[in-house]
């Protein structure tokens, strides 16, 4: 199944937008992994941006880059979320209400609790009423959401905005589900491409487990894909970045891979 | 919006079950549904003390998984969530049928997508009553299981784990409208030849979470639903763990069988918890389930309402129905007998809906004694015996997160 990339958003630790990353995936200048960035989001309007959570505004603010790079109008777009771990940050101050003999809860607490609250505050920044999917697969999350775009954009005939995002639990859920920092990273995808697409995927699942799993070899950003299930789609981001034929190798659980041959296109 | 062309052969539902609080399988459910009995009863659910009713399925205290020699080994996955995706399972012959779709396409060939809202929560909310008091750490036996059992994933993991299944996985968590979207992206990826069969569905069980916060939103009855009367106040929770087997019509299709005949999904792009005033995406949804099946409105007979007996959504999904079938399609909500039942709101009626295909009958509503009369789509109150072909069923959910599909005999 071939695919079109025609925007990226990324943000992560010394990965603060595609520009920033590309240099980095690329080789052309060194990865340094700074403090966690503060997300921006500015298309959320303002009483939405100060009502969001944070893992909300992390997924936003990849959506927003990667629209405004693919030049398209979200309004246009259906979209699909992928988090393995979602709003744990406010389930976290839901199960803690929960756990006192009062147990009040904030209704607005309760309705961001859920998996789909990113994809929620996408749809009212943009005003988009497109599809949108919000999915979880532990640590293959961007691996279904690939596959879940790539179906969605041949047989619906529409771009597809991919965000993968997540971000490090706080504590004390973050002993059960230890991520190492943050990560989100948002591709607009077609299926057909236009002039100024990045690169042309070719996707194969694929049940032969004798090949590698494409991993980082910076070790900074090895440890970043392995300890988030966002980051990793930073293979794919390094071939895109590297501007040249390439083939990853994604797990997609303990049973399958996705084969991804990435060949640049012309810009 | 865009005209598509219709699916080239509509997916079968080769095997189908459910569990709710009116019971276990199809029989249970058929029988209540013909005799008018609601399972909603006064909220009896641990010690939560809120004033309302709660639609509960029976025996999940006494069935944990990995008990038995049939869950043998998956003893991690034990929750409530999972407890009641297995009993699911183990209705109508569900996971023999699994089995042989297994054993027909392979191990790889067979996907398993199912939605869920709080997948197994419970076990967390019990958890932090249990933190350390000097350290403020969850307890280990938590931690150690926290992946089988509240991870968004756990379900299809557990479902995946329990039929030896190793193909495309995922789980949907779209709050209300999850396992609704299930059907599209399972139809999706049958479609673009990433499998040749999925297991379907979905599972959401009680919980503290989703009784306390529909409380604190005020969306909650303090009886039973009264979906589309003119006095209700509120929903019903309610759980329910329900599976559909998806194949290709040419391998499973035979006379009277049902299908997924089309599917549709949008957005409001409007607010978090409180519909499109318009219905503008509940519309959208309705539509392109339409487009995609082929069919007109008039093409369909029956149409089971998203009807949460909550003011808001009742009067507004009526807007959008009106505007896209008119008044003559006779409707109904079968909150009243179920409870809103969250992320397997969309498998519950999607298996109610196969019922009235099968057994040539529509549902009135239940619990409702007067229609509001601002409703100007034709509700039901009496159950009606007659030939249904085609049935229309809505699942719209916070996040403004809508889906629509349509299921018909072949």
């Amino acid at each position: 199944m071939r695919l079109y990339v025609n925007g990226i958003g990324t943000l992560g630790p010394g990965l603060i937008g595609w520009r920033e990353t590309r240099a980095v995936l690329a080789g052309a200048s060194p990865y340094r992994e700074t403090a966690r960035p503060e997300p921006t989001a500015s298309i959320l309007p303002p009483n939405e941006h100060r009502r969001s959570s944070t893992i909300v505004r992390w997924a936003v603010h990849v959506a927003q880059e990667a629209i405004e790079q693919a030049q398209v109008n979200p309004r246009e777009v259906a979209t699909v979320f992928a988090s393995s771990c979602g709003e744990t940050g406010v389930l976290d101050r839901l199960c803690t209400a929960l756990a006192t003999p009062q147990r009040v809860i904030s209704p607005t607490l309760f309705h961001h609790s859920v998996h789909n609250a990113a994809a929620g505050y996408w749809g009212i920044a943009t005003g988009s009423q497109q599809s949108s999917t919000a999915l979880a697969c532990n640590d293959s999350s961007f691996c279904a959401a690939l596959l879940e775009a790539a179906a969605y954009a041949h047989i619906e005939e529409r771009l597809v905005l991919l965000v993968a995002y997540d971000l490090p639990p706080p504590l004390p859920l973050y002993v059960a589900r230890p991520l190492r920092e943050g990560f989100a990273a948002a591709f607009v995808l077609a299926g057909t491409p236009v002039d100024h697409s990045l690169a042309q995927l070719d996707l194969n699942l694929s049940d032969d487990l004798s090949g590698d799993v494409t991993n980082m070899e910076d070790a900074g950003l090895e440890a970043l894909r392995s300890g988030n299930p966002a980051a990793r789609s930073l293979p794919l981001l390094a071939a895109v970045a590297g501007h040249q034929a390439a083939c990853v190798c994604l797990e997609y659980l303990e049973d399958q891979r996705l084969l991804i041959q990435v060949t640049p296109c012309q810009s | 919006m865009k005209l598509k062309k219709p699916a080239k052969k509509p997916l079968v539902l080769s095997a189908y079950t459910v569990v709710t609080a009116l019971g276990k399988g199809l029989e249970p459910t058929y029988a209540a549904l013909r005799s008018r009995r609601s399972g909603l009863r006064p909220c009896d659910f641990e010690d939560v003390g809120i004033k309302t009713y709660i639609g509960r399925a029976d025996g999940l205290e006494d069935l944990p998984v990995g008990s038995g020699s049939i869950t043998k080994g998956l003893e991690q996955f034990d929750c409530r969530n999972n407890r009641l995706a297995l009993l699911g399972l183990q209705q109508d012959g569900f996971t023999q049928a699994a089995i042989e779709a297994r054993e027909r396409y392979g191990t790889h060939r067979v996907a398993v997508i199912l939605g869920t809202s709080t997948s197994g929560i419970l076990v967390t909310e019990h958890a932090y009553r249990e933190r350390d008091p000097q350290t403020g750490a969850l307890p280990a036996s938590f931690i150690s299981r926290y992946r089988y059992t509240h991870n968004m994933f756990s379900l299809a993991h557990f479902v995946r784990a329990y039929l030896s299944l190793q193909g495309p996985a995922m789980v949907i968590s779209t709050a209300c409208s999850s396992s609704a979207k299930a059907f599209a992206t399972a139809s999706r990826f049958i479609e673009a030849g990433f499998c040749d069969a999925a297991i379907v569905g979905g599972v959401d069980s009680l919980c503290l979470t989703t009784l306390y916060g529909f409380g604190a939103l005020e969306l909650m009855s303090s009886g039973p639903c009264r979906p589309c009367d003119e006095d209700r106040d509120g929903l019903t929770l309610g759980e329910a763990a329900g599976f559909a087997l998806l194949e290709k019509a040419e391998r499973a299709a035979h006379a009277g069988a049902v299908a997924l005949l089309g599917y549709g999904e949008s957005c409001d792009g409007y607010h978090m918890s409180h519909p499109h005033p318009e219905g503008a995406g509940a519309i959208r949804a309705m539509q392109g389930a339409l487009l995609r099946s082929g069919l007109n409105p008039r093409d369909i007979d029956y149409i089971n309402l998203h009807g949460t007996a909550t003011r808001a959504n009742d009067s507004i999904e009526d807007k959008a129905v009106h505007s896209v079938f008119g008044s003559s399609i006779p409707c109904s909500s079968t909150k009243g007998w179920t409870g809103h039942t969250l992320g397997a709101a969309g498998i519950t009626e999607a298996v109610i809906a196969a019922i009235c295909l099968t057994r040539g009958f529509i549902p009135g509503t239940l619990n409702t004694t007067r229609v509001d009369s601002s409703l100007r789509s034709s509700v039901l109150l009496k159950n009606q015996e007659q030939p249904v072909r085609r049935v229309l069923s809505n699942i719209f959910g916070f996040g403004g997160n809508n889906c629509s599909l349509i299921l018909g005999t072949v």
